[in-house]
């Protein structure tokens, strides 16, 4: 240990030790002193302590919020058309719990101020009140039905089914990172299976190369897509259990072993765009690991591109299908080892689509 | 009714043989202070286990906010006492997963479940239903040592080389099946299991036992409408305790099985660091329901009896009876019965079917109005009172303003749309920290202040009480409320490090802030600890019989009560506990014989 952090240790105990023996002097002093009084007098300051507590805790949220806001996303509009339904709701709730929570708070603690002990007042004897209850259990009632009915509207939009016209992105996450699969020209998702997967021969995904559809699938390094297009995402793990986070678009789902998930949504503005609505010259729509999956967990990072359908097609064209990755001169007649891949079930589009 | 006489009969008879041992009952001190049957002793020693436990799962919280705080700086101590686990003075990411998960599994399990419910089920109960011990003094004493022994696993797993669980406190499959996906998954994690396991197995005994001394030990005219709000709490944790923790249970040995003998309950479709594994066609999802069945309702298990202790405690200070005592049992009741049907609301974005998670949506956003129409009685009986600050009173106006603030942002996360963004951010940490953590804590701190002259004949130290309450509320409120802005920016929680993420790293200020709020706190309780112990020994006597003027049959046993509680005859029941103030009269204990004239039942 460094000379200060001895220091430090010191100096809290010291704090330590003289906040004890003032502790103990002050009880000696309130039976001298008579244990009535010490009790009207601790009682007095508890009491105005509530108060200060009430009001400096009030002007502590405030500022709070002041400090904050500008670093949350709250002032930042949702880049989804679901990420906008979940702002509305989150404004909705934040009004009626708001205002419940200033309510109950200042109800309370003015009470305990209000209403410390005095010689002059005798405590009302007060058991029940059939009508007062039913109030307080008929209100929240109500309130929570309003909150559930807009909860469960937007969620069955977000939930529902992705437009016909939307492209179709797999994302695939192992640790400590995120897999990208584009199904190339012909819009088809190749067959894979899990027991096919060879990073070191540049299969990470489990492709399985029998199948033509295969030969065409992109495995670029980042995730991009077009503004205004709907997208759905075919969401996959390969050991233990991720979570594709979409902070910006207000969006989250896991990633399961052995069950493909899905979400879809409509990007709205361009990565270009985002930059200019945050003021921030280095805004990237991230991709967060949101469940824990292991030691590299908070470095299992994604990027998104959303941009123009010319950005996209230029980028596209750029792309090389895994498959030439692999096989530089074309697909050997042995097929590389694969066991024959024909009898399994696991097509990707078949299984999703069972899935919902 | 007969039958209930002829029961109550039947334990007098046999609490008068009982007595006449008591008097010849000479106790060594393995008796007294160790194997001990005494439900005192037993209380006193769950609590003093559940100290020891929260001064460890506090202390990791305050070494993983060192790295939250400042991941950055270095500091050699931490080299000096861990070892390779803070190689260069900066806690390794191994080693913080490892402090997150041992921090909830001890804090959420060892402290407020076993510590909590331990201390005051097996104080109150016998106290406050008029029962010489619990039903079974010796299953009781069981209880407690098996606990003591999961504990010494769990401990143990501390030390092993590969490090204690990793996973999270949940230890979601695959990541805590399989040894290769973290080291945390390696030996940590089958000690981890196995005491889990016997950790149920003392909870369910504990239980039991709680119960059946509830509906067969009341002494004469304690009818199940006179109980004190503290007993039906505990009650009510006990019935949920005995429902859900088998189903656990069956969850975790399901789990050994993966990991020890190759079965596939949970493993499916796995390639772990580019190995193939066989297993193929389990779920990983059926797990987390397994888990959750318990889960949920276990922060209900939490929360309940420290329902009932504020209520108590606030009653008796407020010296005003509690508001709407049906009312208050009826929504612990509801609470019970409700928490077993939302526990999927943790799995909204689990993949699961959508349609299944609206269903939940509903019955989570249920169980909100009986706890609402609990908080508003709460309010409603301080509303003229004359309240006296005791150190017990102030944590249970502590407790309804944690369980307001934490409550309220439930209903954020109860609703799955909302929570499709929060979810796993620091949103949900404050969340659930507030309402189940700190709200408990008040709780238990607010009980332990207000029955220690019951336990030990003497007072805690007021001052140093104060000091530790406001301390802790402002620290609370400093350290959490700042945390739902994190979760607007949809930081995720389970992070050893932000600095590399562009929508995250602008907290970096506020998580020294943070950090430092969370020593303070730390540090205040090491104060509680202090006046605890400095107290049993040295604090200011008790020299009535009952110092705070309450109504419950705790405060009519002798000030050191015997093995047994009463000297004499179990006390008679005449009234319910909460005549504070009827009639001008500023209290009446339950032992009191209704008077002529006197105003009608409550």
């Amino acid at each position: 240990m460094t000379s200060n952090e001895y220091f430090i240790i010191i100096i809290a105990l010291l704090v330590f030790i003289v906040i004890f023996q003032i502790a103990k002097a002050s009880e000696f002093v309130s039976i001298l002193r008579g244990e009535k009084r010490a009790e009207k007098q601790s009682n007095r300051i508890n009491g105005f302590l509530m108060l200060v507590f009430l009001i400096g805790g009030l002007i502590a949220a405030w500022w709070c919020n002041h400090v904050l806001y500008d670093k949350t996303l709250l002032g930042v509009p949702a880049a989804s058309e679901h990420g906008e339904h979940i702002d509305t709701m989150m404004w909705i709730t934040l009004i009626i719990t708001g205002v419940v929570f200033l309510l109950t708070q200042i109800l309370l603690f003015w009470f305990a101020y209000r209403y410390q002990e005095s010689d002059k007042r005798k405590a009302y004897y007060y058991p029940h009140n059939n009508t007062l209850e039913l109030i307080w259990t008929a209100v929240p009632a109500i309130t929570f039905t309003i909150l559930i009915a807009f909860g469960l509207y937007y969620w069955f939009q977000i939930t529902g089914e992705a437009p016909k016209d939307s492209m179709e992105v797999e994302i695939t996450g192992h640790q400590f990172q995120w897999e990208y699969r584009y199904p190339g020209k012909d819009n088809v998702f190749g067959r894979q299976h899990y027991t096919l997967v060879d990073a070191s021969k540049s299969n990470p995904l489990g492709q399985d190369w029998n199948d033509v559809a295969n030969h065409d699938d992109l495995h670029p390094s980042e995730m991009h897509l077009v503004v205004n297009k709907p997208v759905k995402l075919i969401i996959r793990a390969q050991d233990v259990i991720h979570d594709v986070g979409l902070p910006h678009f207000r969006l989250k789902m896991d990633a399961v072993p052995g069950m493909p998930t899905t979400l879809w949504f409509t990007p709205k503005y361009t990565t270009e765009e985002m930059k200019k609505i945050t003021g921030n010259e280095n805004f990237v729509y991230e991709i967060a690991c949101d469940q824990v999956c292991g030691v590299g967990h908070y470095s299992m990072r994604g990027v998104i591109v959303v941009e123009t359908q010319e950005e996209y097609d230029k980028w596209v064209a750029t792309q090389k299908p895994q498959f030439l990755t692999a096989f530089p001169n074309g697909l050997p007649s042995t097929t590389a080892g694969a066991p024959d891949a024909t009898g399994l079930q696991n097509s990707t589009v078949a299984q999703v689509e069972g899935q919902h | 009714m007969s039958n209930e006489a002829a029961i109550q009969s039947g334990a007098i008879a046999h609490e008068v043989q009982e007595q006449a041992d008591i008097h010849h009952h000479h106790e060594s001190f393995i008796s007294k202070y160790i194997f001990s049957q005494d439900h005192k002793m037993i209380a006193k020693q769950y609590l003093i286990t559940g100290m020891i436990w929260a001064l460890i799962g506090g202390g990791m919280s305050v070494l993983f906010r060192i790295q939250l705080g400042f991941p950055e700086a270095t500091f050699p101590w931490l080299e000096d006492i861990f070892g390779h686990w803070a190689k260069g003075g900066r806690i390794s990411a191994e080693f913080y997963y490892s402090l997150v998960t041992m921090h909830g599994t001890i804090l959420i399990f060892f402290v407020l479940t076993a510590g909590l419910t331990g201390t005051f089920a097996n104080f109150l109960i016998p106290f406050q239903v008029g029962a010489r011990d619990m039903a079974s003094p010796f299953m009781n004493m069981l209880s407690y040592w098996i606990f003591v022994l999961a504990s010494i696993v769990m401990l143990s797993s501390l030390f092993v080389q590969t490090g204690p669980a990793s996973g999270g406190w949940t230890v979601y499959p695959p990541l805590s099946a399989i040894g290769d996906a973290a080291i945390g998954s390696k030996t940590g994690m089958d000690l981890w299991l196995v005491s889990m396991a016997l950790f149920v197995v003392s909870q369910l005994l504990a239980g039991l036992n709680y119960v059946s001394t509830i509906l067969n030990m009341r002494t004469k005219g304690m009818t199940m409408t006179r109980l004190p709000l503290t007993v039906w709490g505990i009650f009510f944790t006990a019935a949920l305790g005995i429902l859900s923790f088998p189903v656990l249970f069956s969850g975790f040995i399901l789990l050994m099985f993966d990991r020890n003998l190759g079965t596939s309950f949970f493993l499916s479709d796995l390639v772990v660091n580019g190995n193939v594994l066989p297993n193929e066609g389990g779920s990983a999802i059926l797990y987390q329901h397994l888990f959750w069945f318990l889960g949920h309702p276990e922060v209900y298990i939490i929360i309940l009896p420290t329902m009932g202790i504020v209520s108590e405690i606030m009653s008796v200070h407020a010296r005003k009876p509690i508001f709407g005592y049906t009312a208050m049992v009826a929504s612990l009741f509801a609470i019970a019965v409700l928490s077993f049907l939302v526990w999927a609301h943790h799995m909204f974005v689990s993949g699961m079917n959508p349609f299944l998670g609206s269903i939940f949506v509903l019955l989570t956003l249920l169980i909100a109005v009986p706890s609402s129409i609990k908080v508003f009685n709460w309010l409603t009986t301080l509303w003229r009172g004359n309240i006296r600050f005791t150190v017990g009173m102030l944590f249970c106006i502590g407790f309804v303003s944690n369980f307001i603030s934490g409550g309220l942002t439930g209903i954020w996360v109860g609703n799955s749309t909302i929570d499709m963004h929060v979810h796993d951010t620091y949103f949900n940490i404050a969340h659930f920290h507030i309402v189940m953590g700190v709200s408990a804590f008040m709780g238990m701190f607010a009980g332990v202040y207000h029955w220690f002259p019951k336990m030990y004949g003497r007072y805690m130290n007021n001052t140093l009480g104060y000091i530790h309450f406001w301390i802790t509320l402002i620290c609370a409120y400093v350290i959490f409320w700042p945390m739902h802005y994190e979760g607007f920016a949809g930081m995720p929680r389970r992070y050893y490090d932000y600095s590399n993420w562009e929508s995250f790293k602008q907290f970096a200020e506020l998580n020294k802030v943070i950090s430092f709020a969370a020593i303070v706190s730390f540090l205040a309780q090491l104060m509680f600890l202090v006046n605890f112990f400095y107290s049993i020994f040295k604090g200011r006597k008790v020299t009535s019989k009952n110092p705070w003027q309450a109504n419950t049959l705790e405060w009519t046993t002798p000030i050191h009560p015997i093995h047994g509680n009463w000297p004499g005859e179990i006390p008679e029941v005449h009234r319910w506990p909460y005549d504070y103030g009827k009639d001008g009269i500023d209290f009446i204990p339950q032992t009191e014989p209704v008077a002529p004239g006197e105003s009608g039942d409550h």
